[in-house]
């Protein structure tokens, strides 16, 4: 019997999400609308008990559980951790749009619960079902997210297409799996990763699996040519939503990717590399260039995210615990920057006005100095300008792709950096050199400003000391390989 | 007890003034955001001071040297130290910012604090770059300075601002991003390591020594501006409030001729030596055609804008001749034309605040309304000129000499600009200070006032100090200049 407990410890932190989820359920359809707050403050302290469990359980070396289907090592440890941070953030940043559009119920936090504990299984999959079982928890709940508000009919078409596209990446992904299983006859990627190293005659139906998966990760990445569902999304899903979809889900596919590709079809590096690069560069060509062309914010950052991606792939690309690492602190830092921007979008609207228009941004700098200089470090940020964090994200996966020898992959990534940074700092243009049209009061609550400050202040300190954070990720993929 | 940390100091004071200035908030606080700046300043260029008493002139080994880990994940540092090359500059700029400051206190009076943080913070990032012996921490405050640049430039700057703005941030991005992947490419060749000092020794093929010569050189050659990356430059000075104008000149375009001689010289001599001919046809380009394109404008502040590229012509010029005199005259140059430009930009500026026009026709006669300052304005005419006995001469004769010596031509051509930057320049200061007043307004002209007169008397002894006795400049640079031909001189082919 303590056996079978035991078997179950390694999970605690998911168990427990899932427990609370099913509690903030019922409790919430007991209570009335005076009591929503239930639900938030409950949700809040779901993150802050799962990281305490998280924290408390850490593991300084990969130990497999239930049968192998799950992993806890400190890679996993290290991203839920960023995963909490991350969902919590959003809940903040979300509570006053949320109530002023009608949508502050306790669907909203469940779904969101939800997401996270797929996100949670995700990065702690050690087995194709287990990564397949997170991915779609996570995504039935972010289609379900996006249309929450039922009566948007831009957020209803979103969903839809958001649900079609997925659904046919899930088919795909799953049928890249269901050749590897072909090929070696077990879905564990330990198994995989040792069988395919011994080396295998079936090489025809392995690189038409490699090339599923890889078309499956890309869509859930979108990464170009499987990027189209994302401006869709990124403009019509509420902002809240918009937020939620930009920051963690990047964490969770982040591992997803290095999980499948960098544990378990390692020694296939070559087979997946150049699939990467051309994912890669159409992603940083695409995403740049279409994001200039772009009159609302979201759908601008939704581009960028696309560009975004294609960078963070030159660190998966290397195919190193180098590259990986890299990967892994663009991603963290990528979601920080994300969380920021699409903040700042929450937190100048209003009810009625969403101030997801770049007009919306003009003369931010005489409204409020404060909130356009946070704007400014994100905006430089996120176009790689030291002494910002966002530089060392981009140096870091640079100098993956330049080590395996790929210097001209880095200067495409450069050039294409350039593109980008024009509209970044079109951004700034409008926050410091117009006047506003817009001079009524932001409107934001006192724990949203506070949590906006740390958030660009961070990008900033980061920036100025990036070796914490760089540490960590070098540590996370060094102890979990 | 700072006797250890004089150049973070000199990094740090005027970036945390800047940050002091913008905690004094808004426009109502002004005037306390004035005198916090020019505290800063001040104390920025005191703190400055002791790297001259203190600098040994006769080694040229890196000195106030400070290592400290700052991203042991990849092996990079916070290192800091100077040389006869870089210590000169780091005083320029420490001089400049304070001269800015005291420029800008009556003209901007919209958002003060942040235009007066905006230039503190920038002096702190140019020191750093003078300072850095680590080449991402370089890269840092190399780009870093963009950011401040780029809001003075859009923020306070003239009517087609955001344009200039624009140009003058991609331009310089684009050189910059590549010199990064060079960076990151070096990094692995070395084994693992961004230390500049470690790249001068670090063996180099051919091929990749010629790749990276055109990305340093696209990156510094924007940065200076060489012809033809230097169409940035005119529209960013036309654009720039008067203290971007003089930061731009005086200080920003030395960077790009500084990365020259920290970068491209000791860590590519091979290709450095093969592609000097395309080195010296563009520097003499710019010398000869700008020059004469400096010649037909209109616009005052492009005049010296373009009168800049040709001095820059003559640095670019002189460090490619790859002797001593030539390096030295260049940096000689580099010096003289920081006095000289930022002192003809503020003479613009005293204008440009009377009367709202930087075109020449709009002026004539000003001498009689302000005898005074056609004093200033003629002696740094004819500096900007290269009169003799003023600091222009001196860089400009040394960079001939040199050329004289590799081949005549070179200083046939390279000496139009005697001719060239004389025509152009007193051609345009007859235009405005002399002859008949045409315009109504200009009699209502008053002289210069202290302040100004303050700025511009600083300026002056710079100039005829750097002119009458210029061997202290050069005493300085001398050992670290041989030292750096002697770099240049190994070939690093494997």
């Amino acid at each position: 019997m303590s056996d079978f407990l035991t078997q179950f410890a390694p999970a605690l932190p998911e168990i427990f999400v899932l427990a609370m989820v099913s509690l903030i359920l019922v409790i919430d359809a007991a209570v009335g609308d005076s009591k929503r707050y239930l639900a938030y403050v409950l949700s809040l302290a779901t993150v802050a008990g799962a990281a305490v469990l998280t924290v408390r359980d850490f593991s300084t070396m990969p130990v497999l559980a239930l049968g192998g289907l799950f992993i806890d090592d400190p890679l996993a440890d290290v991203l839920k951790l960023f995963l909490y941070l991350t969902v919590a953030m959003v809940l903040v940043y979300s509570r006053d749009y949320l109530r002023q559009r009608g949508l502050y119920k306790g669907e909203f936090f469940v779904l969101a619960l939800f997401a996270l504990l797929g996100m949670m299984v995700m990065v702690s999959a050690s087995h194709f079902l287990t990564l397949y079982l997170g991915l779609e928890l996570l995504s039935l709940s972010l289609y379900a997210m996006v249309a929450l508000q039922r009566d948007s009919s831009v957020a209803t078409e979103a969903a839809m297409k958001y649900f079609v596209l997925g659904a046919l990446a899930s088919g795909m992904l799953l049928y890249g799996m269901s050749m590897i299983y072909g090929v070696t006859g077990t879905l564990a990627l330990a198994d995989i990763a040792q069988i395919l190293a011994d080396g295998t005659d079936l090489r025809i139906p392995l690189v038409f699996g490699i090339v599923f998966i890889v078309a499956g990760l890309a869509f859930k990445l979108g990464a170009v040519p499987f990027h189209m569902w994302v401006p869709d999304v990124y403009h019509g899903a509420p902002t809240a939503v918009t937020l939620f979809i930009g920051s963690a889900p990047k964490i969770a596919a982040f591992a997803f990717v290095v999980r499948i590709l960098g544990q378990g079809l390692e020694s296939q590096v070559a087979e997946w590399r150049d699939m990467l690069v051309i994912l890669a560069v159409l992603s940083m060509a695409v995403g740049n260039i279409a994001a200039i062309a772009q009159t609302n914010l979201k759908r601008m950052l939704a581009y960028s995210t696309i560009s975004h991606m294609g960078f963070m792939l030159l660190g998966i690309l290397a195919g190193s615990q180098n590259g990986y690492g890299s990967a892994m602190f663009y991603v963290l830092v990528y979601t920080l920057m994300s969380l920021g921007s699409f903040g700042m979008i929450l937190l100048l609207s209003r009810a009625g006005f969403e101030a997801d228009k770049l007009d919306d941004f003009k003369g931010l700098n005489r409204r409020s100095p404060w909130l356009a200089f946070m704007m400014l470090l994100l905006m430089f940020s996120m176009a790689g300008v030291p002494p910002t964090v966002g530089f060392y994200a981009k140096l870091a996966v640079l100098q993956a792709a330049v080590e395996i020898g790929y210097v001209w992959l880095a200067v495409a990534a450069v050039l294409f950096s350039l593109i980008g940074a024009f509209y970044y700092l079109r951004i700034v243009k409008l926050m410091y050199f117009d006047t506003p049209h817009d001079t009524s009061p932001i409107a934001g609550s006192a724990d949203s400003r506070v949590i906006m400050s740390a958030n660009g202040l961070a990008v900033l300190a980061l920036g100025i000391l990036p070796q914490p954070l760089m540490a960590v990720c070098v540590y996370a993929i060094d102890a979990s390989f | 007890m700072f006797g250890q940390s004089i150049l973070s100091l000199v990094i740090w004071v005027p970036i945390l003034a800047g940050v002091a200035v913008l905690a004094t908030g808004s426009d109502r606080n002004a005037a306390l955001a004035r005198w916090v700046a020019l505290a800063g300043a001040l104390l920025g260029f005191i703190v400055a001071i002791p790297l001259v008493t203190g600098f040994d002139t006769g080694t040229s080994a890196m000195q106030f040297v400070e290592l400290a880990a700052w991203i042991p994940a990849f092996n990079i540092h916070y290192h800091l130290g100077v040389d006869g090359i870089s210590m000169p500059l780091i005083l320029l700029n420490s001089f400049i910012t304070v001269l800015v400051v005291i420029a800008g206190w009556q003209v901007i009076q919209d958002k003060v604090a942040q235009y007066m943080a905006a230039f503190l913070i920038m002096s702190g990032l140019i020191n750093g770059v003078f300072a850095s012996l680590d080449g991402i921490l370089f890269y840092v405050f190399f780009e870093g300075m963009l950011i401040p640049l780029y809001l003075i430039v859009g923020v306070w700057g003239g009517p087609n601002r955001v344009y200039a703005a624009f140009k003058f941030f991609l331009y310089t991005l684009l050189g910059s991003l590549l010199m990064l992947v060079s960076m990151i490419y070096l990094y692995f060749q070395s084994g693992g390591s961004f230390d500049i000092q470690t790249w001068h020794a670090t063996t180099l093929g051919m091929p990749a020594q010629t790749l990276m010569f055109f990305a340093f050189l696209l990156a510094f050659g924007v940065k200076v501006p060489m012809w033809p990356v230097h169409t940035w430059l005119p529209d960013a000075h036309v654009e720039a409030p008067t203290g971007g104008s003089v930061v731009l000149a005086a200080v920003t375009l030395k960077v790009g001729a500084y990365g020259f001689l920290r970068f491209i010289l000791p860590i590519l001599p091979d290709a450095s030596a093969e592609y000097a001919w395309l080195v010296i046809a563009l520097s003499l380009i710019a010398v000869a055609y700008i020059g004469l394109v400096a010649l037909a404008q209109s616009d005052m502040k492009k005049l010296i804008a373009y009168s800049s590229i040709a001095h820059m012509g003559f640095v670019t010029l002189g460090f490619f001749m790859f002797s001593p005199l030539g390096i030295e005259g260049g940096l000689v140059q580099m010096i003289s034309h920081g006095f000289v430009s930022a002192a003809l930009f503020l003479c613009i500026g005293v204008m440009y605040d009377r009367l709202h026009s930087r075109q020449i026709k709009d002026y004539g006669g000003l001498v009689n309304r302000m005898p005074l300052f056609a004093a200033f304005f003629m002696l740094f005419a004819m500096a900007n000129a290269g009169l003799p006995a003023t600091s222009g001469f001196v860089g400009e004769f040394m960079v001939i000499m040199a050329a004289a010596k590799v081949n005549f031509w070179f200083a046939f051509v390279a000496a139009t600009t005697l001719i060239l930057g004389a025509a152009y320049t007193l051609w345009m200061y007859k235009r405005v200070v002399f002859g008949e007043v045409t315009n109504p307004r200009v009699e209502e002209l008053t002289d210069i006032n202290p302040r100004e007169i303050l700025l511009l008397g600083a300026l002056v002894v710079c100039v005829l100090a750097m002119g009458l006795y210029p061997k202290p400049f050069t005493d300085v640079m001398h050992v670290s200049v041989v030292d750096l031909l002697a770099h240049v001189a190994q070939s690093k082919l494997p």
